[in-house]
């Protein structure tokens, strides 16, 4: 678990400082720069301790049950830590045209903000965006590279 | 613009119909032209002279409708601009089409001279005088000829005079930066220019039909919208104040409003189709469905609008009014339908379409009869219409690895009856291309 996570956290490091965002860059270099140590309230304390994402079905923004649980998770884990602010990413894997994946990646985003909101958190302290088939997490053009594609992250923004 | 300056200076033998080259289903036999040396007194008409030959060549080999005689093979070497020419040494080397030109300084800049003949009929059919300020035009003198010659002997109207806009893209496919880019159609380096620098994300650009106007997304602070490039000025800006994901732009005919999708956050996120008034900012939603819908084109008459939706459980294509309403499937065929483009002509749908592993760009009547594939492999997208209908632009990319390698990403030209597919080159990766109407 430690080991994949460390991989993730590592591409989303990448991935935040092309984008050129603020929205990730604080988080992605205070766990970064933790160690060993793992600060509580940040990016690398939900993704080892509570699960940062969860995964879509081909063309689907439904949430298995699987998703409801991470996000039971994570809206227990945000009520715990009342200052932290979200963005919730969505994207899909390459096997669609980039206009309806955009479209798709917003539903999925969606799904997991209103599944946050409807769990509690104040939908002032979440935004949502779709990065479409744009910001794969895993290269790769096999069924492995796309279900871990299809994907809503939550990314703690301050 | 240039075409303004021509219309003064150009004399031309009024044609009515077209010549020989007749333009059927199928494979077209490219009819063999031949192309004098352009004549040019000083080192540096020469050059305007040997440059102008190579565009001219390009252009009309690209086209998949002529091919150049050999330079080798011909007889005669002589200007023939004011000479008539010895037919018979054309016919010996099978030339049905000699053009011949040449380039010469005078006060008002920089004059070129242009012949063309029927050479199995011994007679002149076409000749064009004009001149340009300065060289910076010699490119844009090189696509007009080519057009007027593409026109003449095929009865079509050409392409050549015209850009693509593109997205340019560069780095890891994780992490991809890309930039708008905008160059002439065959894709020559000294054409090539980016119009923005790469901080933000970008995709999807689309010419105004008649405005010097591109409409594209971005992501500016990481939020997506909808946005307008101004060629002449530079300027971006955005359309229209919504509290969502705006994309999928396009213009309408008229240039006056853009259509495009808006993902309401009021409404689930969930993707529907607008008409934004460039003039007035009014806003008009076009559909009102849980499904997807998105990739709105107009029929170039701006009376219907093809566009894609999952309503009915997959991704298909739906025609409606410009109103949004009588929506009606028109994709038939098995499989995941997307990117659907009207053609320019107003008699076919562009598409793509994803069946058994592959992605297929193909052409369907608007009513969805007759559907072809054109083209197939593992990834194509962003199918574009040339200006006259006779063309597509698309790109394909390669299948990527694990390791981080593949992936490469290229724009494509192919036409419509599926032959003389060539890649358009461009200095980096480029992807999602759109043609400019003839400049």
């Amino acid at each position: 678990m430690l080991i994949v996570a460390g991989f993730f956290l590592a591409s989303c490091a990448a991935t935040n400082t092309e984008q050129g965002g603020d929205v990730d860059a604080t988080s992605a270099s205070a766990s970064s720069s933790s160690g060993g140590e793992i600060t509580a309230g940040t990016q690398e304390d939900l993704i080892v301790n509570v699960g940062d994402r969860v995964f879509f079905e081909f063309d689907s923004s439904e949430l298995t049950v699987d998703a409801q649980a991470t996000l039971d998770a994570q809206a227990a884990w945000l009520m715990q830590y009342p200052d932290t602010n979200i963005t919730v990413e969505g994207h899909a894997d390459e096997r669609g045209t980039r206009e309806y994946n955009l479209a798709l990646g917003d539903k999925r985003a969606f799904s997991v903000y209103s599944y946050l909101a409807q769990a509690g958190i104040d939908t002032n302290r979440m935004e949502y965006v779709s990065w479409g088939k744009e910001r794969p997490e895993v290269i790769g053009s096999d069924e492995t590279a796309y279900s871990q594609n299809r994907r809503g992250v939550t990314i703690v923004s301050n | 613009m240039i075409k303004n300056i021509l219309i003064i200076l150009f004399f031309s033998l009024k044609a009515n119909a077209a010549l020989e080259v007749t333009i059927a289903q199928g494979k077209v036999e490219p009819t063999p032209i031949a192309i004098t040396q352009i004549f040019g007194a000083d080192s540096d008409t020469a050059r305007y002279g040997n440059t102008l030959r190579q565009i001219i060549s390009n252009n009309l080999t690209n086209s998949g409708l002529f091919y150049t005689v050999n330079e080798d093979l011909y007889i005669q070497s002589d200007n023939l601009v004011e000479k008539v020419p010895r037919f018979e040494d054309w016919k010996l080397i099978k030339a049905q089409f000699l053009l011949s030109a040449d380039v010469s300084k005078t006060d008002n800049g920089i004059r070129l001279r242009m012949r063309l003949y029927d050479v199995f009929n011994a007679k002149e059919i076409e000749k064009l005088q004009l001149t340009i300020p300065d060289e910076n035009l010699i490119r844009r003198v090189g696509h007009t000829v080519s057009d007027i010659v593409y026109e003449r002997i095929t009865g079509e109207t050409g392409y050549f005079d015209t850009r693509i806009v593109y997205v340019s893209e560069i780095g890891p496919l994780d992490q991809r930066v890309k930039r708008l880019a905008i160059m002439d159609q065959d894709g020559h380096l000294d054409s090539h220019q980016f119009l923005t620098d790469g901080k933000n994300l970008v995709l999807t650009p689309r010419f105004a039909p008649n405005k010097q106007l591109i409409t594209y997304m971005e992501y500016k602070n990481n939020l997506p919208r909808v946005y307008i490039y101004n060629l002449k000025t530079g300027e971006r800006e955005i359309v229209g104040d919504f509290p969502g994901m705006t994309f999928a732009p396009r213009f309408s005919p008229d240039s006056q409003s853009v259509i495009m999708s808006f993902s309401d956050p009021n409404n689930a996120a969930n993707s529907e189709i607008y008409l934004m008034d460039l003039n007035t900012r009014s806003r008009l939603r076009l559909t009102n469905d849980s499904g997807i819908d998105t990739s709105p084109s107009f029929s170039p008459n701006g009376e219907k609008i093809v566009f894609n939706s999952d309503r009915g459980g997959s991704p298909q294509l739906f025609v409606m009014d410009k109103n949004g309403e009588n929506i009606k499937r028109i994709s038939k065929g098995k499989g995941v339908y997307g990117n659907p483009v009207w053609s320019p002509r107003g008699d076919l749908i562009a598409f793509t379409k994803l069946t058994q592993g592959n992605f297929h760009i193909g052409i369907m009547d608007i009513n969805g009869n007759n559907e072809r594939v054109i083209v197939r492999d593992f990834a194509l997208e962003s199918p574009a219409w040339s200006p006259n209908g006779r063309y597509l632009i698309f790109h394909r990319q390669k299948r990527s690895n694990l390791d981080g390698t593949g992936g490469e990403v290229s724009i494509h030209f192919i036409d419509i009856t599926g032959y003389n597919e060539r890649v358009i080159p461009t200095p980096r990766d480029g992807s999602d291309p759109a043609w400019s109407p003839l400049l």
